[in-house]
């Protein structure tokens, strides 16, 4: 203790200050439109720390790569050759039925849709604040990410880029309790709102009437309304409906398609007209694949 | 000397790669307050250079870290900290044991007031796994108090 008698105001005051400080943020952070370009650089600038806080996780990865057995590799090499090839004849098939269907609509005049291009991305950190789910991925405004972007894993829709830094950018779930998602029901078409309810494998569906046509079991689509989500891409399935007739709607509960607790590789969507150079465009997915533009890695445990 | 210096950013610094280090699901809602309890310490051993100031930045890096709404963490992290400031002398004669009494209370206040803030935010419901960083905190305080005061001494940061 070097100082006997404390410099500057009294304690009380200071915390009265920090609280009124931190109130003053809140607001400003909730309320004022424009602040997010500001957040934009306020991330940028801790991001060494993140990169920091993903070294431990990212050697383990290395290693593990370095030292996986010639045995390991060797099964996965087979294992993943055969996946490529059954995966590349049925995108023969599948390509036969796009240029079917695009003929169909254009028949019927209806409008041809287009498909979107890609960007593999790898998770970067994901949020330990329990009451929101936000991951961090490795792309960011360089890349050509930009803000409310659709990012899918291998099974569904994950969620949405919420703010874009310079080389990386956060990605919000579609679990958390801020998010809402507009879906139709595959096998009939009913439309719906799914709305995050915080835990990492449940959704709600909204306002849905006690005579719906919906039942446990049905696969729940992006419907694309609201301009953020493209359309078609599955997003949830069914596991439960509760039907009280003392309540105004009936309670539907969704799981999440999209492994939100395990994520690794994501991918991020442009449409034609925004994409950057560095996407994949549609269709050359194997080429690309061959060339290296996509992280050729082993996967851990397919599961 | 300049080791003595930069003792208090580098606890800081670990404490916020502690803080952020992605973890499994399981493991993570067990994740003790590492950045609290090294400020509730430093704060305890040394209030003139860390205090309710130091907090409050502290709390907005870890709000911009958290991609949390600015101001929640520095809010709610002041409090604690103000409580260990005004009562350094009184905690620093407590065992070890009262002191892990205490950062249970200090620990349960600050989760209580981010939750209060988060949910006037955005509305989230409250479950008692919020909680458990609460338990774990406890029983991180001994290792990390005799941890930081061994250095402290030996580098005799003042």
């Amino acid at each position: 203790m070097n100082e006997v008698f404390a410099r500057g105001p009294s304690l009380i005051v200071r915390l009265a200050m920090v609280l009124v400080f931190s109130i003053g943020a809140m607001l400003i952070d909730t309320k004022v439109e424009n602040f997010s370009t500001a957040r934009t650089y306020l991330n940028s600038m801790v991001s060494p720390l993140q990169y920091i806080a993903n070294l431990p996780g990212a050697m383990l990865s290395y290693s593990a790569e370095r030292f996986s057995s010639r045995q390991q590799l060797l099964e996965d090499n087979t294992k993943l050759t055969n996946q490529v090839t059954l995966m590349s004849e049925q995108l023969q098939r599948f390509r036969i039925l796009e240029q079917e269907n695009k003929n169909l609509r254009k028949l019927m005049d209806a409008p041809v849709r287009d498909s979107m291009h890609k960007m593999i991305t790898e998770l970067m950190a994901v949020d330990t604040n329990p009451y929101s789910h936000q991951i961090v991925i490795n792309k960011g405004a360089l890349d050509g990410v930009f803000l409310n972007q659709s990012v899918l894993d291998d099974s569904g829709i994950v969620g949405q880029i919420s703010e874009v830094g310079t080389t990386n950018s956060r990605v919000l779930l579609i679990s958390d309790v801020t998010h809402a998602i507009p879906i139709r029901i595959e096998r009939n078409n009913v439309r719906f709102i799914a709305v995050g309810d915080g835990s990492l494998n449940s959704m709600q569906l909204q306002h849905v009437p006690h005579s719906a046509d919906i039942e446990e079991g049905d696969v729940l689509v992006s419907s694309g309304l609201g301009d953020v989500f493209p359309e078609g891409y599955p997003v949830a399935t069914i596991t439960s409906i509760t039907r009280n007739e003392g309540r105004p709607f009936a309670e539907v509960i969704a799981t999440p398609l999209a492994k939100l607790d395990r994520i690794k590789y994501l991918l991020l969507l442009w449409p034609k007209e925004t994409a950057p150079a560095g996407a994949i465009a549609p269709g050359n997915e194997l080429t690309d694949l061959l060339e290296g533009k996509m992280p050729v890695d082993t996967p851990e445990d397919p599961q | 000397m300049k080791l003595n210096k930069a003792l208090i950013p580098a606890s800081v610094i670990v404490a916020f790669i502690l803080q952020i280090m992605p973890m499994p699901a399981v493991i993570d809602m067990y994740r003790p307050d590492w950045l609290l309890l090294i400020l509730c310490y430093w704060t305890m051993a040394l209030p003139n250079r860390v205090s309710v100031g130091t907090t409050a930045i502290c709390g907005i890096v870890l709000d911009i870290l958290y991609g949390t709404s600015l101001g929640v963490h520095s809010f709610a992290m002041a409090i604690p900290v103000y409580l260990v400031a005004a009562n350094y002398q009184r905690f620093r004669n407590y065992s070890v044991v009262q002191q892990a009494i205490m950062i249970f209370i200090l620990s349960m206040l600050y989760h209580m007031v981010v939750y209060w803030l988060q949910y006037w935010l955005t509305g989230v419901q409250f479950r008692f796994e919020f909680l458990w960083p609460v338990i774990t905190s406890v029983f991180l305080w001994p290792w990390l108090f005799w941890l930081l005061r061994r250095y402290r001494r030996l580098l005799r940061v003042t």
